[in-house]
C-alpha cells in the first residue's frame, strides 16, 4: 500500500509540473498582455510608458523565460507578488481557500444529508408516487440556473422577507460573530445545494434500484431481515461505489469553487480569484490558483480510489502499484 | 432568456418589495461594481480607486463641477496673470527650443495627514521623487518628468519648473502628493515599492490619508470601510462611517440596493443606463435617480487601411444612414447625447459653428455610395465596377448588451442602404488587447473613450499616435489617421495660452475631425446614479473627478 501511496504521489507532482508548464504556456498565449488591456482604456499612456511598464512587469521576455523564473523562484517557495492585488500570492490563497472551503464544503454535507434518505425513499418503491416527486425535484434542481435562483432566494429572504443578508461574508464593522458569518452563508449554500442534492440523490437511487435486484439482497430478505436494515447494511455499502467517483471529482471543486454563486453573492472564494486573475492577466495568481486545484482533484481521485478498496473486498492495492 | 428570468424576478419584487429596512443616518453604504486594485494615489488608474480615495485623500489640483481646475491642496492657481506663474526659455526632450514656466502653489495651512503632521512640500518632493522613477510603476509619468525642478521656499510654499508651458499649466494634472513621513522606508526599493507601500501594507494607517475620511477597514474584494479623519479641517461631514461595497453583478447590486443592505449605487461604476431606466421605472417613487452626462464617447473607429472605408464618401454615407437622435430617444430615453465629434457639449470648447454634420439622411447617403460608384445588386447589397461587395465588419465587445443592441440597429440602418454588416465580436480583452491595440480589425471597432475636459486628442487624432510594430503598438490613433493640418492644430492648441485662440483652434480641430470622419460619431454616456430620497448634496461632475471629492457636501434630509 505504500509503495502505491508513493507512486501516486509522483505520478501526481509529474502532472502538476506539466500542467504548471502547459497553463503558464496557455495564459501566456492569451492575446492582449495587462499593458496592452490598460492603454486601450487609457489615452493619455505614450509608447514609453507602455515599453516601460512591459519591461518592470517582465512582458517583453519569452514566455518560456518567464516560465523558468518562475519555476525557479516557486522551487524556493516564492510563488511571487499578485499584479491584481499586489499582494503575495500565497496569502491570497490562503485567504480565498478556506471561504471556499467552507462554502462548498457545508453545502457537500447538506447535499449528502438530504441526498441519503431521499435517494434510499426513492428507490424503496421506484415508480411510485414518492420516487416521482423526489425525480421531479431533482429535475428541478439540475435545471435551475444558479444565478437565477441565487436571485430569487435574495429577492424572496433579503429583500421580501428581509430575514437574510443578500450577500457579502459577514456583516461589516468590528469583528463578526460565528452567527453572523453562518446568516451570510445561508443563501450561498442553499443556492450551490440544490444543484449538488440533485446529482447526488439520482446517482444513489439508481445504484440503489440496480443493487436492490441483486440476489443476496434478495437472499438478506429471505434472511427475514428488516428493510431497513437490508437498505443500511447490504444495499447501501454496494451502491455508494458511484457516489465516493462523484465525491472524488467534486474534491476538486472544493477548492476551485463555485464563480457563479461567489460573485452573485460577494463570496471572496477560490472561483472568483481564478477567474478574475485569468482575466486580468494575473499569471502568478492564476497559475498557483489552478495548480491547488488540480491538486485537489488528484488527491480527491486518490482517496476515492482508496475508499473503493476499503468498500469492495475485491479491490486491493499491491506494493508494486497495480490492482 | 437571462435577462427576462432576472426583469421577471426583479418586476416581482417591486410589487411585493416592502420598504428598506430603516438605517442608520450615521452609516451610509455605497455599492460599487469593481474592487480598486490599490489604495496607492499613484499606482493604477482605475474608477473605482479614484471613487473611494476621493472620500480620504486629496491632491493639489481637480477639475470643478464647471470643468475648469480648481484647488484641492493649494491655495490658489498659478497663472502669468496673478504673477504665480512665469514663462522661461526651455528645450524639449530632443533639444528643440520650446517655452517652459515656473508656476508657484502655496499649500493649504490646514492641510494635514490624519495622524496630525502638516502636509508639507517635503511630501511633494517625495512624490515627485517617486512618480518620475521608472520602475516605480506609475502609468503615466509624464506629470512627473515633465517637472525640471521643485523649488522649495519654505514648508507650504514650492514652485514648480515645468519643461514646456502648454495651455493646462495652472492645473498639477495628475501629481499626486504622498506622505513622506510614513512612505519614504516603503520606497527604498523602487521596483518593490508598489508592493511595499503602505498604501497596500497598512491602509489603516491614519497617516496616509488627508481627506475628510480615512481608511478604517479594508476587505480585499468585498469592502472598504472609512471613519471621519479627526486632523480634516475642512467642512464635517454627514456620516460617522462610509462602507463602499464592491458587488460585481448588477443584478446583485441591484437586489442589494433593494434590501437595503446598501444605501445607495455610485454612477461612476454602477448600474448601465438601460438598467438604472428599468429601474426607477419600477422604484422611482423610493430613489433618486440622476443622469449625468459625461465625457465618455462612445464610437466607431474606422479602419482607413481598408479601401472601402478610405473613401470619404462611404464615411459618410455609413453616417447619414443613420439616425443618431432616434437610437438616443428609443434606446436611452434620451439620456445619452448623439455627438457630432469627440468634443462633448458641455465643454467649453465645444463648436457647432461650421462644423459639418450628418443628419439622417437616407437618400443623400444612398447618393453618395452611387457617386463612389457602389450600385445597388440584385440582393440588396451594393457592388462596385471591380465586383467588390460593399461589405463591412462591425466588431465590438462580446456580452456588452449595450453596444451589441446599437450593433443591431446600426446594421439594419446600413442593410437599407444595401451596406453589409458583419459583425464580429470578441470578449473585451481580445478586443482590446490584440484587435484593436494592434489595428487588427478590419472595418468598424465600436468602443469608448473616457476623456477629460478640453482634452487634446493626441495620442488618438495625431499621426504620432498611431501603432506600429516599431513604437512597440504605443498610441491610441487606431484608425491610422494621418493628416498634417491636424498635427499642427494639436501642435499649435497645445501650446496656446490665449483662450479665445485656443478656442478658435479647437472649433478648427473639430470642424477638420467632422470633415475628414476618421472616427464616426455616435453618443455620449452617461452615469446614472441611485440615491436615496434623504440624502442632497451629490453633484456629478461628467468627467474623471467623482462626485465623491465634494463628500463633505452630502447631507441628510429627511
Amino acid at each position: 500500500m505504500l509503495g502505491y501511496l508513493v507512486g501516486r504521489l509522483l505520478q501526481a507532482l509529474t502532472v502538476l509540473l506539466l500542467l504548471s508548464a502547459a497553463t503558464y504556456g496557455l495564459l501566456g498565449l492569451m492575446p492582449g498582455d495587462p499593458i496592452d488591456l490598460m492603454s486601450g482604456a487609457n489615452p493619455d499612456i505614450t509608447p514609453a510608458d507602455i515599453a516601460r511598464l512591459k519591461a518592470l512587469h517582465g512582458l517583453d521576455q519569452p514566455i518560456w523565460s518567464r516560465y523558468l523564473a518562475w519555476v525557479s523562484a516557486a522551487l524556493q517557495g516564492d510563488f511571487g507578488y499578485s499584479r491584481l492585488y499586489a499582494q503575495p500570492v500565497l496569502d491570497i490563497v490562503a485567504d480565498r481557500l478556506p471561504v471556499t472551503l467552507m462554502l462548498i464544503g457545508v453545502s457537500l454535507v447538506v447535499a449528502l444529508a438530504i441526498a441519503f434518505p431521499a435517494a434510499m425513499f426513492a428507490a424503496r418503491n421506484p415508480g411510485g408516487l414518492a420516487d416521482r416527486a423526489i425525480n421531479l425535484v431533482c429535475f428541478a434542481g439540475i435545471s435551475v440556473p444558479p444565478f437565477w435562483l441565487a436571485l430569487l432566494l435574495i429577492i424572496l429572504f433579503a429583500v421580501i422577507l428581509g430575514w437574510l443578508p443578500a450577500g457579502g461574508m459577514a456583516s461589516t464593522g468590528g469583528e463578526a460573530s460565528t452567527l453572523d458569518r453562518l446568516r451570510h452563508l445561508i443563501l450561498p449554500v442553499a443556492t450551490l445545494t440544490a444543484a449538488t442534492v440533485a446529482a447526488y440523490t439520482r446517482h444513489l437511487r439508481a445504484a440503489l434500484i440496480e443493487v436492490l435486484s441483486e440476489d443476496y439482497v434478495r437472499t438478506a430478505r429471505a434472511k427475514g431481515l428488516s428493510e431497513h436494515r437490508v437498505m443500511t447494511r447490504h444495499a447501501l455499502r454496494n451502491a455508494l461505489l458511484p457516489v465516493v467517483t462523484l465525491l472524488g471529482l467534486d474534491f476538486g471543486a472544493l477548492v476551485s469553487g463555485a464563480l457563479i454563486t461567489e460573485t452573485m453573492f460577494a463570496q471572496l472564494g477560490m472561483g472568483k480569484m481564478i477567474y478574475d486573475a485569468i482575466m486580468g492577466n494575473d499569471y502568478n495568481l492564476a497559475l498557483v490558483g489552478l495548480l491547488v486545484a488540480a491538486g485537489a482533484t488528484l488527491l480527491g481521485s486518490l482517496l476515492a480510489d482508496l475508499a473503493y478498496a476499503r468498500l469492495d473486498p475485491r479491490i486491493s492495492y499491491r506494493a508494486d502499484g497495480g490492482s | 432568456m437571462r435577462r427576462s428570468l432576472t426583469a421577471l424576478v426583479l418586476a416581482a419584487a417591486a410589487v411585493l418589495a416592502t420598504t428598506a429596512s430603516g438605517h442608520s443616518r450615521e452609516n451610509l453604504t455605497i455599492g460599487i461594481t469593481q474592487y480598486p486594485s490599490t489604495l496607492n494615489p499613484m499606482i493604477d488608474s482605475m474608477l473605482a480607486k479614484s471613487y473611494v480615495l476621493a472620500t480620504a485623500y486629496r491632491q493639489i489640483t481637480i477639475e470643478g463641477h464647471d470643468w475648469q481646475p480648481m484647488c484641492q491642496l493649494c491655495t490658489a492657481l498659478p497663472t502669468i496673470e496673478n504673477g504665480l506663474a512665469e514663462p522661461f526659455p526651455s528645450q524639449a526632450e530632443d533639444g528643440t527650443p520650446i517655452t517652459g514656466v515656473r508656476k508657484t502653489y502655496t499649500l493649504r495651512d490646514d492641510a494635514f495627514w490624519g495622524d496630525g503632521t502638516p502636509v508639507t512640500t517635503d511630501d511633494v518632493l517625495f512624490a515627485w521623487e517617486v512618480g518620475k522613477h521608472p520602475e516605480t510603476g506609475v502609468d503615466t509619468v509624464k506629470a512627473y518628468q515633465d517637472v525640471l525642478d521643485i523649488e522649495v521656499h519654505s514648508p507650504k510654499r514650492f514652485t514648480i519648473v515645468a519643461r514646456k508651458l502648454d495651455y493646462r499649466y495652472p492645473s498639477m494634472g495628475d501629481f499626486q502628493v504622498l506622505p513622506a513621513h510614513l512612505e519614504r522606508p516603503s520606497f527604498a526599493a523602487p521596483r518593490e515599492y508598489r508592493n511595499r507601500t503602505l498604501y497596500q501594507t497598512d491602509p489603516t494607517n491614519p497617516g496616509l490619508w488627508n481627506g475628510p475620511y480615512r481608511v478604517a477597514e479594508v476587505r480585499v474584494g468585498s469592502h472598504i470601510a472609512l471613519a471621519r479623519n479627526a486632523e480634516w479641517r475642512g467642512p464635517a461631514p454627514a456620516f460617522e462611517r462610509l462602507v463602499v461595497r464592491a458587488i460585481e453583478n448588477t443584478s446583485a447590486l441591484e437586489a442589494n440596493l433593494l434590501s437595503g443592505a446598501i444605501d445607495m449605487v455610485a454612477g461612476e461604476a454602477g448600474l448601465s443606463l438601460d438598467q438604472a431606466l428599468a429601474f426607477e421605472k419600477r422604484h422611482g417613487d423610493r430613489y433618486q435617480v440622476i443622469y449625468q452626462p459625461g465625457l465618455i464617447y462612445e464610437h466607431l473607429d474606422v479602419m482607413l487601411d481598408n479601401p472601402i472605408l478610405a473613401d470619404l464618401r462611404v464615411r459618410r454615407a455609413l453616417l447619414h444612414a443613420i439616425d443618431r437622435e432616434a437610437i438616443s430617444q428609443r434606446l436611452f430615453a434620451g439620456k445619452q447625447l448623439a455627438a457630432n465629434s469627440f468634443v462633448n457639449p458641455l465643454d467649453w470648447v465645444h463648436t457647432t459653428e461650421g462644423v459639418p454634420t450628418y443628419p439622417y439622411d437616407p437618400l443623400r447617403a444612398k447618393a453618395l455610395l452611387e457617386e463612389a460608384g457602389w450600385v445597388l445588386g440584385p440582393d440588396g447589397v451594393r457592388w462596385n465596377t471591380y465586383s467588390q461587395r460593399l461589405s463591412v465588419s462591425l466588431m465590438t465587445t462580446a456580452g456588452n448588451r449595450t453596444r451589441e443592441l446599437v450593433q443591431q440597429v446600426l446594421a439594419d440602418y446600413w442593410k437599407r442602404i444595401g451596406i453589409e454588416t458583419r459583425i464580429v465580436n470578441e470578449p473585451a480583452r481580445v478586443f482590446f488587447g490584440e484587435t484593436v491595440s494592434k489595428r487588427k480589425f478590419p472595418g468598424l471597432a465600436m468602443f469608448a473613450w473616457l476623456s477629460a475636459p478640453e482634452s487634446l486628442p493626441r495620442t488618438t487624432l495625431h499621426s504620432e499616435g498611431i501603432p506600429t510594430e516599431q513604437n512597440n503598438w504605443g498610441g491610441q490613433n487606431y484608425t491610422g489617421f494621418r493628416n498634417a493640418e491636424m498635427d499642427r492644430l494639436i501642435d499649435a492648441t497645445e501650446i496656446e495660452l490665449d483662450r479665445e485662440k485656443r478656442g478658435r483652434l479647437w472649433a478648427d480641430i473639430q470642424r477638420l475631425y467632422a470633415t475628414e470622419l476618421p472616427v464616426l460619431p455616435l453618443y455620449f454616456r452617461a452615469d446614472s446614479y441611485i440615491l436615496p430620497t434623504w440624502l442632497q448634496g451629490v453633484r456629478p461632475t461628467g468627467h474623471k473627478y467623482t462626485t465623491t471629492n465634494w463628500i463633505e457636501d452630502w447631507r441628510v434630509v429627511e
